[in-house]
This record gives C-alpha cells, sequence and structure tokens, in this order.
C-alpha cells in the first residue's frame, strides 16, 4: 500500500471515528445531551484526533527514518568481502546498484550473485517494512478508536481537550515558519562549510578571477580553478544599477501621478496595468529580454557603431528594471497617500502649486518610507534569477560597461547547480557559498529599510 | 517700532528685507514648472503601459502561429508485407509515409535528393501510421489518406515566415523548348524585364558593397606603408639585434601591404564586372544563390530559373512538365521566393516540393492539437506543453495542501493567542524576512535539505511543492493576519459575551468572516507560485521529460520551466511554441488573479 492511499483510509478511519465518538457520547448521555458538558460533536472531534493523530505522527516517522534504516541494514547485511577497501563513493554505487537490481531498474554492473542476493535481501527488507507500516498504522488508528471512545463521559471536558491540542497544532503551524528560516540558514552555513575547505574565504570574497572548474586529476586542464567572486558581485552591482536607474524614476513618478493627480479614470486603468505587470512571471521577462530587446540593443549598437554585446547587461538591466517598477510604484503610493491631508493642505493655503507641494511638503515627508521602498526593490532586484538567466551572460567580466555581457551571482548558482557534477566538488558547492552571500546580502538589506522606515518615520497624530 | 525692523535696520540684506516676486512672469513660471511636473509623471505611466503593451503584443504575434500546424494528407499503402498483423511493432511506418512521397514525384532518383523529400515529414510520422494500424487493423492492405505533420522547419515555411513568395500571372504566350533537364523558355513579350532589373540593381548593390571592402583593403595598405617608412627611419639609427627585428617587421609589412593590394585588385575587378552586367540594357543575368529564387510553373511542371533575360529564360526542369506545348496567357506562372536561397533553410527543391503539393490540396492547415496534447519532445512540430501543464497542476495541489492549512493555523495563533513577548516578536520579524527573501535560496534549501538529506525523488512534483509551499508560507500568512486584524473587536467580544470559548470565536466566527480575504490572498499566493522558475530548477525540474507525469512522485516539469527549456532550444520553430506557452500560462494567471478580484468584490466585507 502506498503511503497517499494509508492516509486516505486514515482519514476515512478518522471520519467514522467523529460518528461513532457523536452517537457515543448522545449513547452515555441517555438522550438527553444537555448532561453532558460538552456538546456531542467534540466528542466525535476527541475520538477522531485519537484515531489519526498518533497514526499520522507514525506514519510521517516512518516515512522519513524507514529508507535510512533500510540503508543502514542493507550496508550491514553485505558481506565484507564486497565492502572492504571501497572509497566512499564507490561503496554509494554498489549502494545504489542494489536498490536498482531490487527495485528492476538498470544496474551499472553484471550482478553477480553476491549482489543479487543483498539485493534480493533488500527487496525483501523493503517489502516487510512497508506491510509492518500498513499494520502499525491502520491497528493504531482503530486502536485509538477504542481508547478515546472509552473515555467518553458526561463530565469529560471533551471541548477543552480538543482545544488544547489545537493550539498546538496552532504552534507546531507557526514553527513550522521559524524552521523554515533555520533550515535555510542551517543548510546553506552547512554546505558553504565545506566550501570554504576547500577555497579560503579571503580568496572567495576578494579574488578577482572567476573560474570554477575543478580537475579529476592534477594534469587536467581543469585544474587551475579560480574562485575569486568578485567580478560576480560587480556585475550584479552593475545590472542592479541599471535597473534602479530605469524602475526608480518611473516608479517614482507614475505613484506621484496616481496619488495626486489621476482622476478615478485614469486610476481605473493604470493600476490594474501596473498590477499586471507585477504579476507576469519572471521567466517571461527573460524571453522577452533575450529575444527582442538584447537583439534590438544590439542592431541600434550596431547602426550607431557601437560594439553591443548579445547578451548586454543594459538589456537585462533594463528588463529588470521593468519588473520592479509595480514593486517601487505601489510601495511609494502607500507612503505618501499615508501622509496626512492636514499638511497639504496647509502648503496649499499658503499658495503652492501641486508640484511645489509634492517636491517640497509631501516627498520630504514620505522620503523615509521611499527609501525603504526603493531598499526593498534592489534586494528584489539581487534576488531575480530567470530574466539574467536568460538574457545576461555566463562568463565573469570585471567591467563599468554596460553593453558588454556581465554575470550576476544568481546566474552563477543557477549554472552550477543544474549541470552534472558531482556533488563534493568545490565547484557545486560554491554555488552554495554565492546563495549563503546573496541571502545574507538580501536580508540585511531588508532589516535596513524596515529600520530606517521606523527610525525616521514622521508620527503625525 | 519692534526689535526685529530695529534689527533689520541694522542689517542689510536679512530674510525681513526681501521682498517677494509677485511678478506675473514668476507665477508663469512656476505653472509651467507644474504642468512639465504634471507630464512627467503622466509620461512615467503612459511609459509603463507601453512597455505592458509591447511585451504582450510581441508576445501574442510570436505566439499565434503555433497554434496552426500544417500537415500532409499522404495517401498511404499499407502493405501487408510490410505490417505484421501479430507485431505491429515491428513494421518501419516511417518508410511507408516516405513511399507515398517518393510515388508522387518520380523523378527523384539521387539518395541526397530523396532524403531532402523525406524530409518533408515530421520523423514522428511512423507513430500517427502506428497508432492507426492499432486501431485500424483491419485495414491493412489498402491505402489510406492519413494526416502527416510537416517538418518544423517546412512548417515555418508554410506559415510564410521564412519567405515571402509571390505570384504573377503574365499575359504572354510561354513556349518552352522540352520537358526536362535544362530548358529554355521563350515569352512572346517582354514579361521578364521586371526580375531583369531588380536582379540588376542587386548587382549594382553588391558591386558597391565590393568596392567598399576594395576601399577598406586600401586603408589597410596606406597604414600599412606608412608604419613601413616610420620603421626605416628608426632603422637608421638601430643597431644590431634591433636593427634585424626591425628589418624582419618592414618585411613582413611589406608581403601582408602586396596580398592586400592583390585582394584589392581583384574586388575592384569583380566588382567593375557587376557594375558592367548592372548597366548594361537587355542582355541576361545569371541568378546565383544570394538573389531571390525565381520559378516557372508551366504545363503542370515547375522549371527553376538560372538565367534570365528581358524574353528568355534558361533554368533546369523540377518537376517534369506535361508537354512542351506553348501555353498561353494566363496559364502560366512565375513564382518568386523573395528571400534568397543561400538565407533559408528550406531550399529551392522543397519549395518546388511544396508547391506541387499544395496545387495537389495535400498540405492542409489544422488546429495544432499536439501543442495541448503531448508532452515535451525535441521535435518543435511534436512538442506539447500537456505534460508540464499535469506537472504544474500536481504540484500547485500540493502546495496548497500544504501551504493553506499551515499557514492559516499560524496565522491565526500569531494573531490570536500568542502572547506578546520577544518571541513572537521575533517570529514575526522572521516571517517578514522570508518574504523577502530570494526565490532561488529556497531552492537551495529544497536541494540541500529535501534531496540530499532526505533523499526525495528529484524533480518531483512532491518536492517541488513543498519548496513552493515554503515560499507561499509567508504570503499567506501576511495575508491571513491582515483579514483576521480587519474583522472589528466588536464580533469577538459579542462571541465571548455568549459564553464562547476563545478556539469557538476563532472557528465559529471570526474566520467564516475573515474567510474571502483569506482565499483572496491565497489564491493570489498561487498565482505567484505557478509562475515560479528558479527554485524547480534548483531541485531538478529542468530535466527533458517526454511522458506525461502520473503521480507525485513521477519525474515532472512544470510550465514556466518548460517555457525557458524551449526558450534555449535552437530551433526556430520553438521560439512560436515558446510564446505560445507563455501566451498559456498568462491566461492561467489572468483567470486566478480575476478570480481572486472577483471573490474580493463580492465576498468583501467593509466594516
Amino acid at each position: 500500500m502506498s503511503a497517499p492511499l494509508i492516509i486516505l483510509v486514515v482519514a476515512l478511519l478518522a471520519t467514522l471515528a467523529y460518528y461513532l465518538g457523536r452517537s457515543r457520547a448522545a449513547a452515555v448521555s441517555g438522550g438527553n445531551t444537555a448532561i453532558l458538558h460538552s456538546l456531542p460533536g467534540y466528542h466525535g472531534v476527541y475520538v477522531a484526533m485519537w484515531a489519526a493523530i498518533p497514526a499520522m505522527l507514525v506514519l510521517t516517522a516512518w516515512l522519513i527514518i524507514g529508507p535510512q534504516l533500510a540503508e543502514w541494514y542493507l550496508l550491514s547485511a553485505l558481506p565484507d568481502s564486497q565492502t572492504a577497501g571501497l572509497t566512499p563513493s564507490q561503496l554509494n554505487l554498489l549502494v545504489t546498484d542494489v536498490k536498482n537490481l531490487a527495485t528492476g531498474n538498470i544496474v551499472s554492473r553484471t550482478p553477480d550473485p553476491g549482489l543479487i542476493r543483498a539485493a534480493e535481501g533488500y527487496a525483501n527488507a523493503l517489502t516487510i517494512s512497508n506491510a509492518a507500516m500498513v499494520v502499525v498504522v491502520l491497528s493504531l488508528t482503530v486502536m485509538g478508536i477504542a481508547v478515546g471512545r472509552r473515555h467518553i463521559d458526561p463530565d469529560m471536558r471533551a471541548r477543552n481537550q480538543v482545544e488544547r491540542i489545537f493550539t498546538v497544532i496552532m504552534i507546531a503551524a507557526s514553527s513550522i515558519a521559524v524552521l523554515t528560516t533555520i533550515g535555510i540558514v542551517a543548510s546553506l552555513i552547512f554546505e558553504a562549510a565545506r566550501f570554504f575547505t576547500k577555497v579560503s574565504w579571503y580568496e572567495f570574497l576578494f579574488g578577482l578571477q572567476w573560474s570554477p572548474q575543478t580537475a579529476l586529476r592534477a594534469e587536467q586542464v581543469g585544474a587551475s580553478g579560480a574562485f575569486g567572486a568578485v567580478p560576480i558581485f560587480a556585475g550584479t552591482f552593475l545590472i542592479t544599477i541599471i535597473a534602479m536607474a530605469v524602475a526608480v524614476p518611473i516608479g517614482l513618478f507614475s505613484a506621484i501621478y496616481m496619488s495626486e493627480y489621476a482622476g478615478p479614470k485614469v486610476r481605473g486603468i493604470a493600476k490594474p496595468a501596473l498590477e499586471v505587470l507585477a504579476g507576469v512571471p519572471t521567466v517571461v521577462y527573460g524571453f522577452f529580454a533575450a529575444l527582442t530587446v538584447a537583439p534590438m540593443f544590439r542592431g541600434f549598437g550596431e547602426g550607431i557603431g557601437l560594439d553591443v554585446s548579445s547578451e548586454s547587461a543594459l538589456a537585462a538591466g533594463m528588463v529588470m528594471g521593468i519588473m520592479i517598477i509595480p514593486f517601487v510604484s505601489s510601495l511609494s503610493d502607500d507612503v505618501m497617500n499615508a501622509v496626512p491631508q492636514t499638511l497639504r493642505d496647509g502648503s496649499y493655503a499658503l499658495g503652492a502649486t501641486k508640484s511645489e507641494t509634492i517636491k517640497q511638503v509631501i516627498l520630504p515627508a514620505a522620503l523615509p518610507g521611499i527609501v525603504g521602498a526603493v531598499l526593498l526593490a534592489v534586494s528584489r532586484a539581487i534576488g531575480e534569477t530567470m530574466i539574467v538567466v536568460m538574457a545576461a551572460g555566463l562568463a565573469a567580466n570585471l567591467t563599468a560597461n554596460p553593453l558588454e555581457a556581465v554575470t550576476t551571482v544568481t546566474v552563477q548558482i543557477v549554472t552550477l547547480l543544474v549541470g552534472d557534477q558531482e556533488f563534493d566538488s568545490a565547484k557545486t558547492l560554491a554555488a552554495f557559498a554565492l546563495g549563503l552571500v546573496l541571502f545574507v546580502v538580501t536580508l540585511c538589506l531588508n532589516i535596513f529599510a524596515l529600520s530606517i522606515v521606523r527610525k525616521y518615520r514622521e508620527k503625525y497624530d | 517700532m519692534t526689535d526685529a525692523s530695529a534689527r533689520s535696520a541694522q542689517q542689510p540684506g536679512s530674510v525681513l528685507d526681501r521682498k517677494p516676486d509677485l511678478s506675473a512672469k514668476r507665477v508663469k513660471r512656476r505653472y509651467a514648472a507644474e504642468a512639465r511636473f504634471r507630464a512627467i509623471g503622466l509620461g512615467a505611466i503612459l511609459a509603463a503601459m507601453a512597455v505592458l503593451a509591447t511585451l504582450v503584443s510581441t508576445i501574442v504575434s510570436q505566439g499565434l502561429p503555433a497554434f496552426t500546424q500544417y500537415d500532409l494528407d499522404l495517401p498511404v499503402y499499407l502493405d501487408p508485407t510490410e505490417i505484421d498483423a501479430d507485431n505491429l511493432n515491428a513494421a518501419n511506418y516511417q518508410a511507408l509515409v516516405r513511399r507515398s512521397l517518393y510515388e508522387r514525384f518520380p523523378e527523384v532518383t539521387q539518395r541526397r535528393e530523396k532524403r531532402k523529400l523525406a524530409g518533408l515529414i515530421s520523423s514522428g510520422a511512423d507513430i500517427i501510421v502506428k497508432s492507426y494500424v492499432e486501431s485500424h487493423p483491419d485495414r491493412i492492405g489498402t491505402t489510406q489518406i492519413l494526416s502527416i505533420p510537416a517538418a518544423d522547419d517546412i512548417d515555418t515555411y508554410l506559415k510564410g515566415q521564412m519567405t515571402d513568395i509571390l505570384e504573377f500571372t503574365p499575359q504572354a504566350e510561354l513556349s518552352p523548348t522540352g520537358v526536362s533537364g535544362d530548358v529554355q523558355l521563350l515569352a512572346s513579350g517582354d514579361v521578364f524585364a521586371a526580375i531583369l532589373a531588380d536582379t540588376k540593381i542587386l548587382l549594382e548593390v553588391e558591386s558597391s558593397r565590393l568596392m567598399d571592402n576594395a576601399r577598406r583593403e586600401q586603408l589597410g595598405i596606406d597604414s600599412y606603408r606608412a608604419e613601413i617608412k616610420t620603421l626605416q627611419v628608426q632603422l637608421e639609427d638601430a643597431l644590431g639585434a634591433r636593427r634585424e627585428t626591425i628589418e624582419d617587421r618592414i618585411s613582413a609589412l611589406d608581403a601582408q601591404a602586396n596580398r592586400r593590394v592583390l585582394t584589392a585588385a581583384q574586388l575592384n575587378e569583380k566588382a567593375a564586372n557587376l557594375s558592367e552586367v548592372a548597366r548594361s540594357t537587355g542582355g541576361s543575368v545569371d541568378l546565383t544563390d544570394e538573389m531571390p529564387s525565381i520559378f516557372l510553373e508551366v504545363n503542370g511542371g515547375l522549371v527553376k530559373a538560372n538565367r534570365v533575360s528581358s524574353q528568355l529564360v534558361e533554368g533546369t526542369v523540377i518537376h517534369p512538365l506535361t508537354s512542351a506545348a506553348p501555353a498561353a496567357g494566363g496559364e502560366w506562372k512565375i513564382l518568386e521566393l523573395t528571400t534568397p536561397e543561400s538565407n533559408r533553410r528550406v531550399k529551392d527543391r522543397e519549395a518546388a516540393w511544396l508547391h506541387i503539393l499544395k496545387s495537389d490540396n495535400i498540405i492542409e492547415s489544422r488546429f495544432a492539437t499536439v501543442m495541448f496534447t503531448s508532452g515535451d519532445s525535441r521535435e518543435p512540430e511534436l512538442a506539447g506543453i500537456w505534460g508540464a501543464v499535469v506537472g504544474s497542476f500536481l504540484t500547485l495541489f500540493i502546495t496548497l495542501s500544504l501551504s493553506f492549512p499551515v499557514g492559516v493555523l499560524a496565522a491565526i495563533y500569531l494573531e490570536e493567542f500568542a502572547p506578546q513577548n520577544r518571541l513572537t516578536d521575533l517570529i514575526e520579524v522572521n516571517i517578514n524576512n522570508l518574504a523577502a527573501v530570494p526565490s532561488i535560496v529556497f531552492g537551495l534549501l529544497g536541494l540541500a535539505m529535501f534531496l540530499n538529506f532526505f533523499g526525495l525523488p528529484r524533480s518531483a512534483p512532491l518536492v517541488g511543492g513543498m519548496v513552493l509551499a515554503l515560499m507561499t508560507l509567508p504570503t499567506i500568512i501576511i495575508a491571513t493576519r491582515a483579514a483576521l486584524k480587519a474583522v472589528p473587536p466588536s464580533i469577538r467580544e459579542a462571541a465571548l459575551g455568549i459564553g464562547a470559548s476563545k478556539v469557538q470565536v476563532i472557528t465559529h466566527h471570526v474566520l467564516p468572516l475573515a474567510m474571502p480575504g483569506v482565499l483572496t490572498g491565497t489564491i493570489i499566493g498561487m498565482a505567484q507560485a505557478l509562475g515560479e522558475t528558479a527554485p524547480l530548477l534548483m531541485i531538478g525540474m529542468v530535466a527533458f521529460i517526454v511522458d506525461i507525469p502520473g503521480g507525485f512522485t513521477d519525474p515532472a516539469t512544470v510550465l514556466p520551466v518548460q517555457i525557458y527549456i524551449w526558450a534555449d532550444s535552437p530551433e526556430r520553430a520553438f521560439v512560436a511554441k515558446t510564446s505560445a506557452a507563455i501566451m498559456v500560462l498568462l491566461t492561467f494567471l489572468v483567470m486566478m488573479n480575476a478570480l481572486a478580484v472577483l471573490l474580493r468584490r463580492r465576498f468583501e466585507r467593509r466594516w
């Protein structure tokens, strides 16, 4: 039986448990449900929780730990003659071969009797484990129903019990969010630490040459790999600057126009249009940049005699700026609307025109919020992946010329991990180091943005 | 007299002395600045909308051709000697279809030409014939008309994206000298004069281009000569080894300069020849493959023109004529393919065959059902998005079933039950930060934890759904908290007042009232998850998956990743397919967002 099927059966049994509990509560009350502490429905939910929760916990634990246990059993069952003197990767290959042979997939070597025996043993172990899981989980469910029903009594505070379990479930749900952050940080740090044992962090952060190759043997071509990430940071910086140069003026001015000048008709068209711009997936922007914008710039450049790369930073930066416009615009719009009307009225009363009010009263008042919005937009631009993967180049290039091809942190992460390098090499681990840098930088930018907003925000009332 | 005015009398130039400039000129300037500012604001909005319009129109115009495909309705003889009724898999169905083409053009005998002819149809034709035979085994031994998709280049050509095809029907009589091989066709009037003139213009253009190149060579020669002169001056002062180096350099430059003189002379001669032919009146011109291709369709056959003069065309017969009798005016045609043969992938022979097949009514344009029913393929004419759509659906199902309960429960706890202490502050800051983390970092988390640590299958909707659920969680939590906050406290207090417990207040009263906001936030979160690509690339969904996924642990791909894979493919026909897939994705997103807006407008209550 597969896991989804077991879950379905447990869910059905839990529903059955609900009805059983409810009817038992009604029976125990002797037909007069008013003497029960809680409504019969709560008794039903109580029994259902007894049925479902222990079973699901055991099922989850079995599914997570089971494959690992099976592999340990397999390793211990393999005769020493086969496992002696194997490197970890060769041992890994042997284990994978046994697993593949057991499930009927392609094996990398001709199966000898030892291998076949090990595979059969593994297959048996899997079947036994699966059967045991089904039996244990289903019997836990049934036993849970029995135990829960036995507790039903007119004085039992079913509602309180149910609500307490509900609260525990809610706390568990909230902690998943915390666990996610912990998981991100832990996994990034763990893998990046493995990288920094192979390449020093000083060379990574300050080196000027990025050519991530690792050789299998010392005399291979790629033996001289360099992992200096400064060109990548410079490329990210260049594209972000171009994107901000496009997004901030257009976004800010559209926010100003929409909040101060626009009538309801213009707002009715402009606001949905900006929302559509925000909702377009970034892969579509990347396609647009790679197939329409970049050739256009290249042709234009050739027409006036400049040498524009077909993966220029200008094309990628411009399209990224277009993607960020709604971000800047909506955040600035919110901030400018939050400036109280009294300040505007005071300014008009002194005879200022609308533009003078905006330039001299509203923008200074909203400035912290706008700066915060721009910083958040910068953080979004730094972390953007698909546009640059499709429109920016792959070779690290330390330059300030927007017409050349540069690469960014996210492009390198994708390139390094979507290939078929083995997972231990410094090349793939470099991706995690880059991911750590990316995470830390965006986190700091976000915290900085929020702290600026909080520190300089004017309290008007 | 106040102190201030006393002070100003002592300190000239202080702020109280300044008189405001009340002139009408200044007021006009201020109003002009106002108008400019307003115009800039409007311009910014118009610029954003113009970009959106360009984006949408580019995608739609590139993608619409992908919704139709060209089929060849060929009569295929289901040869019983080839097809064994007991073992339908073993037959060579592609050969049966090819035979149909060979029979239509029996004059094609050389192996290379036959391969080109066979290349008119898709390499997936055998699957179509095989499925037909499997469903109609009683028709083995008969000839059936089957719709075979055209190969991707042919499809692009037939849609007019490779070249324009112009047809002229002159009113003069045309007399061919033969029915096959090299023939001459004499017209009774100057019907080819226009083509001759156009070709001469092209020759003139080519001639001036060659002269430009010659001029550039001359510039190079001049610069070499100048450098030689400078070096000779240096040579007078140099001694010993340095002398030798300078002499070597001089001789090398000299040799290069002489070579270039030769090249320049050749270019000039060629340019002069072309120019002479171009300027002459009358005469005849050779058509090269860098000029538009000219065909003559006469007496049921097709002749490719090699040499053109105003009344005479010398050419090679591609498809034999039925007779060498003169054809009256209006019964024969001139066909011009404006893109030269060297710039096209579909060459003249294939274009000729396609023209004949079209006049046989064998070529039909149909709705491209393969786009919506098949999975990915290396051949553009066989590739479809159905596999990606099913994969997206499975992934989003997992995302929704994981993130919706967890997000709503977490938001309820944080909003209603959590005590106001540092721990909950930390959790709140944490969730807000998670919402701003780049999506690729979630992919790295999925790779490191779900694939490596837990050992879940790569590229499965299960893992993709889990990664996307982690990404959507902050969105749902923030939206749910906002919706819960919007429910007024009076509802909560009234429920408490009639004896409800805190959990009952939430589940019976607050949550149902906040549900529209919660659902709106969830739908928007799902729409964002549908468009996500980067984290799924990290967990391996970028593989080439041909089968439609059947379950949550089968390898699958999602629609945005499919778009990414196709955007990288080199075949020209994939550009249209990618744009069409983008149109489908955008349609889904627009529907989901419209649903969210509808929900919000219909059910949200303003307290």
